[in-house]
């Protein structure tokens, strides 16, 4: 499958809140994109234009390089003509109907044999293990067995663009994880291109191809999930994505190196004598129990093992570190510990704007 | 295409653009069926009052009698000067209206302590038989509002309508007094026995729905039981109370059949009886004068009552599941107060059916020997000396056709009522937040302000003379459907909405994608999925339609005759007893639609009622 979906200025607004502000994003042939965010960031309403289901106030949505929307046009093809398929956050399958009717239903619109639902039917069931459950009523299943419906209901008609709004969200944390292997291995399978809406970002980490950041309607940034990791595009990306959180420092550039009061960090500083933000991952700084070239110490003021990792919150004056580290730490809590930071990991923000300064982009 | 290339387009594709955009918007389903309801609204509540207020303040032709220099179709206030002042205004208006606020305000007072007792003890008390006693609360319900102020007629009245005596008298042997046979005392009470049912009905829903935690809560701050109550449990029963309040007082303002019964004979009238009278008497302007009048107090005393609640006040008390609600022990009380409740059902419910069957069964009214008791009235032949002649009740052709213009009625108005609710639903649901949506939930609200008689009164007004391509329907079956749907609406159009509220808008949505045209959409997943809401509309229609006396009483016509009607005739013609067997069949029927109907998909009167 090679359809692409391109996204020109597109804008969406409900009454005076802009949902989607001027929006523009291109998603390749077969990619798993995220749309990742807070909630009202307005990525479900994207998602809602993408499908049809929201008439948007300005832009234009290519499917392949059939236009399905255009403002200036005055064009928007339906849902139903647009040749997608969206799972919806609470599955949103037909209670009145058994599984076989659910799934059937877009297949008798599309008029084909019995002969054919029936194979489809069976094929698509046996792709989300679900084989025998035809005449079970969606109240008479799990929530998990609920899911996998819909998504078979989903791959029976064979759309060419695959659009999921959390649809993990209902699911406990357990099934939640078996969900995703699931789901990445059937996009795999179908290489249908996906357009994908979480507010989880260890979702968005884990499965996607690329990632599409949004706050308040706005792209925040578009890359794939190492790219949003190790280099967040500003303030903004690099608060959200990351668990535990990362650290964010403020201090002021002086020529090679950023002061933080207590201590200073030699690295590039692309010239900024401004007030900055360090942006520092747990995991990338490194903890040393006696003193190093270059190390700063610190105070271990809580140890938070977790069976494969430990979180230690450093302190050092006002200023509280978390750093992660792997296994179980030997760490206790009020030790003397000394912090070694590499400059390599760090990302250099502009603490007015919130835009990342170093590396440059 | 770029972005500089569209901003280049010319001013015809920029209108070819805008003008896609306008028929996309027009051929939204919900702007489509709000577009339609909102013409039929136009036409069924608009243009009726404006036609009836426009009579009110224009000469008529019959005013060139009594003022030979009017100019028929000159604009005056004639009308309203003559019935809201001077020794007229005194005898058409003011007492009246005096009359009627009294009995709303009683009945209502009446109701809500009859209903919020009942409602209490069922729900949150360890009274045995609740079940029993929910079940026959709602039975006052099915039977016609003026069966128990028949009833009473047949107890306690005196010499002074029909010259027999009441059963009180043949008991006691003493006339009971004039006040206590007829006037505000009895309609008050007849009433309140009547309409009890929706305080019931809404104020059980709401303490259901209290989480018990909010008073167990209460409880852990060391607060008594009655403080509770008064303090916690009130407070948030309070919404419920108050729909009570206005569905009772703007039902019982503008109710007939009670007034005319009991206070026509001691010259008690109230306004509905008054735009009889003068409606009667053809003064169709004077008559539209008191329903306006009425309309505007109803509507006031609304307004008052949201003012006085607030809606900051109006909680969502329900938490989607069931509470299981903390039941207070009677202990000691529990005997007395069954033993009331019991008493109570039977008061209201056997004797009042019992004493109908009874002066049915005598051939002489008011002759209580046993030699008396005949089935004359029931199957006697015709061209006796007894109601005018007229053959027995269920040999009379007359009867059988009545009885089936109040199925064919109630039948053709619950299916239009149902069918409009769960497309005002749609519309309403659909476009929630857009102006249009708006308007039409608040149109659809004005016929719930609009007293029944003077709902009528309006339809009058409006069909009189053809309209446009519509013909004139006054004296036609049809109008009695227009107009019960018309006043049906409010209903019909909270049933629809929370019917449309259980269907999340993702399985349409669905659907939607998987490419089903609307109307495909609405037939395989809305309808479907709103047959319970549908048939709860189409419930509760049907039995009030069945029953419906004051919206009809000035619409009707001796072919378009209907059973609640046909009592009120036989009534008024001294007939009583053929009215009693009338009635009689009337609730038989009713019983039975409603048996009928609530068989389907989990119909019920409550969902009816859009709770």
């Amino acid at each position: 499958m090679d359809t692409s979906i391109t996204i020109n200025n597109l804008t969406k607004r409900f009454g005076s809140v802009v949902a989607v502000n001027d929006f523009s994003l291109t998603i390749e042939p077969g990619a798993f994109l995220t749309l990742l965010g807070p909630s009202g960031c307005g990525k479900t309403t994207l998602l809602r234009c993408i499908a049809g289901l929201e008439d948007p106030d300005g832009g234009e949505i290519y499917i392949g390089d059939k236009l399905v929307f255009s403002h200036a046009r005055g064009i928007s093809l339906a849902p139903g003509q647009r040749n997608l398929g969206l799972v919806f956050q609470n599955y949103a399958l037909w209670p009145h109907m058994t599984v076989y009717k659910n799934m059937t239903f877009a297949l008798e619109v599309q008029r084909l044999s019995k002969e054919e639902m029936d194979a489809r039917v069976k094929e698509s069931l046996a792709e989300v293990q679900m084989e025998g459950y035809e005449d079970r009523y969606p109240r008479e299943m799990s929530g998990g067995q609920q899911q996998r419906i819909a998504l078979a209901r989903m791959l029976a008609y064979r759309p060419k663009v695959f659009l999921m709004d959390e649809p993990l969200s209902n699911l406990d944390a357990r099934l939640r994880m078996d969900m995703r292997g699931e789901l990445k291995h059937l996009h795999h399978v179908a290489k249908a291109t996906t357009v994908y809406v979480t507010h989880d970002q260890v979702e968005a980490l884990t499965m996607s191809s690329a990632i599409a950041v949004m706050k308040e309607g706005v792209l925040q940034q578009l890359g794939s999930p190492d790219e949003i990791y190790r280099s967040p595009a500003n303030l903004f990306v690099a608060d959200f994505i990351g668990n535990p959180k990362v650290n964010l420092l403020e201090g002021m550039a002086r020529g090679n190196s950023v002061d933080f009061g207590e201590f200073q960090i030699d690295m590039d500083t692309a010239g900024a004598t401004e007030e900055v933000v360090v942006a520092v991952r747990p995991e990338d700084v490194s903890i040393s129990s006696e003193p190093i070239p270059g190390s700063v110490e610190f105070t271990a003021y809580s140890v938070l093992p977790s069976g494969a990792d430990s979180t230690i919150i450093a302190q050092l004056g006002e200023l509280e570190i978390t750093v992660r580290v792997m296994g179980i730490s030997t760490i206790s809590m009020d030790d003397r510990i000394w912090l070694v930071f590499d400059p390599q990991t760090l990302n250099l923000y502009d603490r007015e704007s919130g835009e990342r300064l170093v590396p440059k982009s | 295409m770029t972005a500089p290339a569209v901003a280049q387009q010319s001013l015809s594709l920029r209108l070819v653009a805008s003008s896609r955009r306008f028929i996309r918007w027009l051929t939204r389903p919900q702007v489509v069926l709000s577009l339609i309801m909102l013409f039929l609204m136009f036409y069924m509540i608009i243009i009726p009052l404006y036609r009836m207020v426009m009579t009110t303040i224009t000469w008529q032709p019959r005013d060139v009698i009594s003022v030979p220099e009017a100019e028929v179709g000159g604009l005056t206030l004639y009308h309203y000067v003559r019935m809201l002042t001077g020794a007229l205004g005194k005898i058409y208006l003011q007492t009246p209206l005096v009359h009627s606020l009294t009995i709303a305000t009683g009945a209502t007072l009446l109701s809500l302590f009859i209903g919020g007792s009942l409602a209490w003890l069922v729900v949150r008390t360890d009274m045995p038989g609740r079940r029993l006693v929910n079940q026959l609360a709602l039975v006052p319900y099915i039977m016609p509002s003026w069966t128990l102020a028949q009833a009473w007629l047949v107890f306690f009245k005196n010499r002074l309508s029909g010259g027999t005596p009441g059963v009180f008298e043949y008991l006691v042997g003493t006339s009971p007094p004039n006040w206590l046979s007829y006037g505000p005392v009895p309609i008050i009470l007849c009433s309140a026995l009547h309409y009890y049912t929706f305080f019931f009905l809404f104020v059980s829903a709401a303490l259901m729905s209290i989480d018990s935690n909010l008073e167990e809560a209460g409880e852990l701050a060391g607060a008594s039981r009655g403080r509770i109550l008064r303090k916690i449990t009130f407070p948030l029963v309070l919404p419920a109370i108050l729909s009570g309040v206005i569905m009772t007082f703007s039902k019982v303002l503008g109710t007939f059949g009670g007034p005319n019964i009991l206070g026509t004979p001691v010259r008690y009238y109230v306004v509905a009886t008054m735009i009889r009278g003068s409606i009667g008497v053809g003064d169709k302007a004077d008559a539209f004068v008191l329903a306006i009048v009425l309309i505007l107090f109803s509507m006031t005393i609304i307004n008052l009552n949201q003012r006085l609640v607030g809606t900051r006040k109006s909680y969502e008390t329900i938490g989607g599941r069931g509470f299981v609600a903390q039941v207070s022990k009677l202990g000691k009380l529990k005997k007395v107060v069954l033993a009331g409740v019991i008493v109570f059902q039977i008061l209201v419910i056997v004797v009042p059916l019992g004493l109908l069957v009874w002066s049915s069964l005598m051939l002489q009214d008011g002759n209580y020997s046993l030699s008396n008791l005949s089935l004359q009235h029931w199957i006697g032949p015709r061209g006796t000396i007894y109601n005018h002649g007229e053959p027995g009740v269920l040999l009379n052709p007359k009867i059988w056709k009545t009885a089936w213009n109040s199925i064919r009625l109630a039948l053709w108005t619950a299916l239009f009522t149902a069918l409009i609710g769960i497309l005002l639903g749609y519309a309403i649901v659909k476009g929630r937040g857009t102006r249009l949506s708006k308007l039409i939930e608040q149109l659809a609200f004005i016929p719930y302000v609009i007293p029944g008689i003077a709902f009528g009164a309006v339809y009058i007004a409006m069909f009189i003379k053809p309209l446009g391509p519509i013909p004139a329907l006054y004296g036609t079956f049809a109008l009695l459907v227009v107009v019960s749907v018309g006043k049906h609406i409010p209903y019909s159009s909270r049933s629809g909405v929370s019917a449309m509220m259980q269907v999340g808008r993702e399985l349409e949505e669905a659907a939607q994608i998987s490419g089903a045209g609307v109307l495909r959409r609405f037939r395989a997943i809305i309808f479907p999925l709103t047959s319970a809401g549908f048939v709860s509309g189409f419930l509760l229609t049907f039995i009030t339609t069945m029953r419906e006396l004051s919206l009809i009483i000035l619409l009707v016509t001796p072919e378009t005759q209907v059973l609640a009607s046909q009592t009120m005739f036989y009534i008024e013609n001294g007939d009583g007893q053929m009215a009693n067997i009338v009635i009689l069949i009337l609730i038989t029927l009713v019983a039975i639609g409603n048996l009928i109907i609530s068989r389907f998909r989990g119909g019920s009167l409550k969902k009816g009622l859009g709770m």
